[in-house]
């Protein structure tokens, strides 16, 4: 068993070492500590309108499901019967009406995972039955936070708040959600879903990278830009254009749009500009939101182009795009990745279509943009077993003495936000270690 | 001029063949300048536009799929992928002087280095008649599995 000292030593500033990537002892500390003490994704509150809506989900490795209680509050619970063991609910969404039934003995419970009923519950008289675990019902998660229609949940019971965890990066969540005329999102169908042989953390990494794009790209958006003058530039471009030519953009572009950290691991790119702030506008929007907001207000919501905001540890959201993007870890080397997309409600239909296209061009496994990205993650995978070198570089931009606990905005080419997010996967892996 | 039902399967076979020879400007051409290649993510999507698919592609997405993957920056298809259609006899839905619909089941394998994946699929295709020739205005494939968590599927079903 690795001590915290340990941990701590694999993460040297200008460099991590190759086991957080590769080691099943690390994966299996991270299940244990990093995804139990930080505030993880879970759902967003539309996928579970009604009462007894349900829906299962992972955090880290625990099979929890968000379920819409009676009372109308949503709930986490793991998705284990406190009899034998047997996952209460095993599709993907559904409604459970007003209890939850274990298909194999038929315990029941509420929708907030109090036990209701036991059939035959005399046998369980004078057996101390009462006083155990088991009698408590599910599991619910050890904390719960719905903000602004996004359900994040700790699963340790005591821990860092939810304000203190995420502070100003919630400023991504609320300009995503602004962009509604009515304030609210709802979701759009269900996620893409992609399956990774990498380690987790190389996508979470990958969201901040900005000195990829136009390499490990240049065969998907180069060959769009080359087919469109061959074409003779025509106006107004084809949908391709707009969305994966920017990928292409010059080092410049990418060095002056900015990097913005927040503390704990959290932060974005895109502070001044993005590959997003190109798009065209769409008849009506801007009309509905300055009815909503007042045309100032309208404005600024709209020129806030935030390309990707990380949610540390392993949620990365798309404020213009209202896409979410969730990798979830499934092993030390494979991770699922869950792309969804949401409804600005009250805006145009036009708006969706664009993020519904801007989610198949770009991240679903048939995407001709997913398939080089996923490329380089597996050759890193399996680079990293090579013993010629035993440590990953992070160096990009990095000054002595880098203080993760002030937000700051630096050139967009840094890796600040990689260092952030290690700095932070070092603060959440160790704090519940024994000689922290 | 009338095609008969054996031209229309013939059709629906060479367009296979086509795919896993990877004669793709050949391919290219048998499609109408505003036809779309549909890959639902969802069983029984009736939406393409505001909900995700797999594919939604017009010509000018297919035709830079099919460029990139000749490109010599294409990282995922150093080494490339190969493909193979078995499709079982196509169903001619619909027939008329100028529009066609058929629906084939076919698998679809397709490997690259070690690994190989199969796909069950049901495509359905719309077909037009245009100058005495047919032509694919729309082409609909439904994976069995469609919302299934896939690695990368690099070619065309
Ligand atoms: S395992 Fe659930 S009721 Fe027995
Ligand atoms: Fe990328």
């Amino acid at each position: 068993m690795r001590t915290a000292s340990e941990i701590t030593a694999m993460f040297t500033g200008p460099q991590v070492h190759r086991d957080v990537y590769t080691s099943p002892e690390i994966y299996r500390l991270e299940m244990k500590h990093l995804f139990a003490n930080t505030w993880v994704f879970v759902g967003h509150e539309s996928q579970t309108p009604n009462k007894g809506d349900y829906f299962t989900t992972q955090i880290g490795d625990q099979p929890v499901i968000q379920v819409r209680h009676s009372d109308g509050e949503i709930y986490v619970l793991f998705n284990r019967c406190p009899h034998k063991g047997t996952k209460i609910a095993i599709d993907r969404e559904g409604n459970t009406g007003k209890f939850f039934r274990c298909p194999y003995h038929a315990w029941s419970f509420k929708t907030n995972g109090c036990l209701l009923a036991i059939p035959l519950k005399k046998g369980y008289e004078d057996t101390g039955f009462s006083e155990s675990e088991s009698a408590k019902g599910m599991t619910p998660v050890g904390a719960v936070r719905n903000y602004r229609g996004f359900v994040f949940a700790r699963l340790a019971p005591e821990g860092i708040g939810f304000e203190d965890y995420f502070g100003d990066s919630l400023s991504s969540i609320d300009n995503m959600v602004d962009r509604s005329p009515e304030g609210r999102l709802e979701i759009a169908g269900p996620p893409l879903r992609y399956m990774h042989k990498c380690n987790w953390k190389m996508l979470v990494e990958n969201q901040t990278d900005t000195c990829h794009p136009m390499v490990a790209h240049e065969s998907s958006a180069g060959t769009a830009v080359n087919i469109w003058e061959e074409m003779g530039n025509p106006e107004p471009r084809p949908p391709a254009m707009e969305i994966i030519a920017p990928f292409m953009s010059p080092y410049e572009f990418f060095e002056k749009m900015g990097i913005r950290t927040w503390p704990n691991g959290h932060g974005h790119t895109g502070v001044h500009h993005s590959i997003h702030s190109d798009y065209s506008a769409i008849p009506g929007y801007f009309d509905a939101l300055s009815e909503a907001y007042g045309e100032e207000r309208a404005k600024s919501i709209l020129d806030e182009n935030r390309h990707n905001t990380v949610y540390f540890p392993n949620i990365m959201i798309k404020g213009p795009i209202q896409q979410l993007r969730n990798f979830i870890p499934l092993g030390p080397d494979k991770t699922l990745v869950e792309s969804y997309i949401y409804r600005l409600v009250g805006a145009p239909d036009q708006l969706l279509a664009r993020t519904a296209m801007y989610n198949r061009m770009i991240n679903a496994p048939t995407s001709i943009v997913g398939h080089d990205d996923l490329e380089m993650y597996e050759r890193a995978q399996e680079g990293l077993m090579s013993n010629g070198m035993e440590w990953v570089n992070v160096q990009r931009l990095r000054t002595e003495a880098e203080d993760f606990s002030q937000e700051t905005v630096e050139n967009g080419t840094t890796e600040r936000q990689m260092r952030n997010q290690f700095d932070a996967w070092v603060k959440f892996m160790t704090v519940s270690m024994e000689g922290a | 001029m009338a095609f008969s039902k054996d031209q229309v399967i013939d059709f629906i076979y060479n367009e296979a063949r086509m795919l896993d020879e990877g004669r793709y400007d050949e391919w290219l051409s048998l499609w109408l300048e505003d036809g779309h290649y549909w890959m639902p993510l969802d069983y029984k999507q009736t939406d393409p536009h505001l909900v995700t698919s797999l594919l939604y592609e017009d010509m000018f997405m297919l035709r830079l799929r099919v460029e990139r993957l000749n490109g010599a920056r294409t990282f995922s298809q150093k080494p490339k992928s190969r493909c193979h259609h078995v499709i079982q006899r196509p169903f001619v839905d619909e027939m008329t002087e100028d529009r066609i619909v058929t629906n084939t089941s076919m698998h679809y394998v397709e490997t690259r280095l070690d690994e190989q994946f199969l796909l069950a699929l049901t495509a359905v295709h719309e077909l037009a008649v245009v100058d005495g020739a047919l032509r694919i205005a729309n082409k609909r494939v439904d994976i069995l599995n469609s919302d299934a968590a896939f690695g990368n599927i690099q070619l065309l079903p």
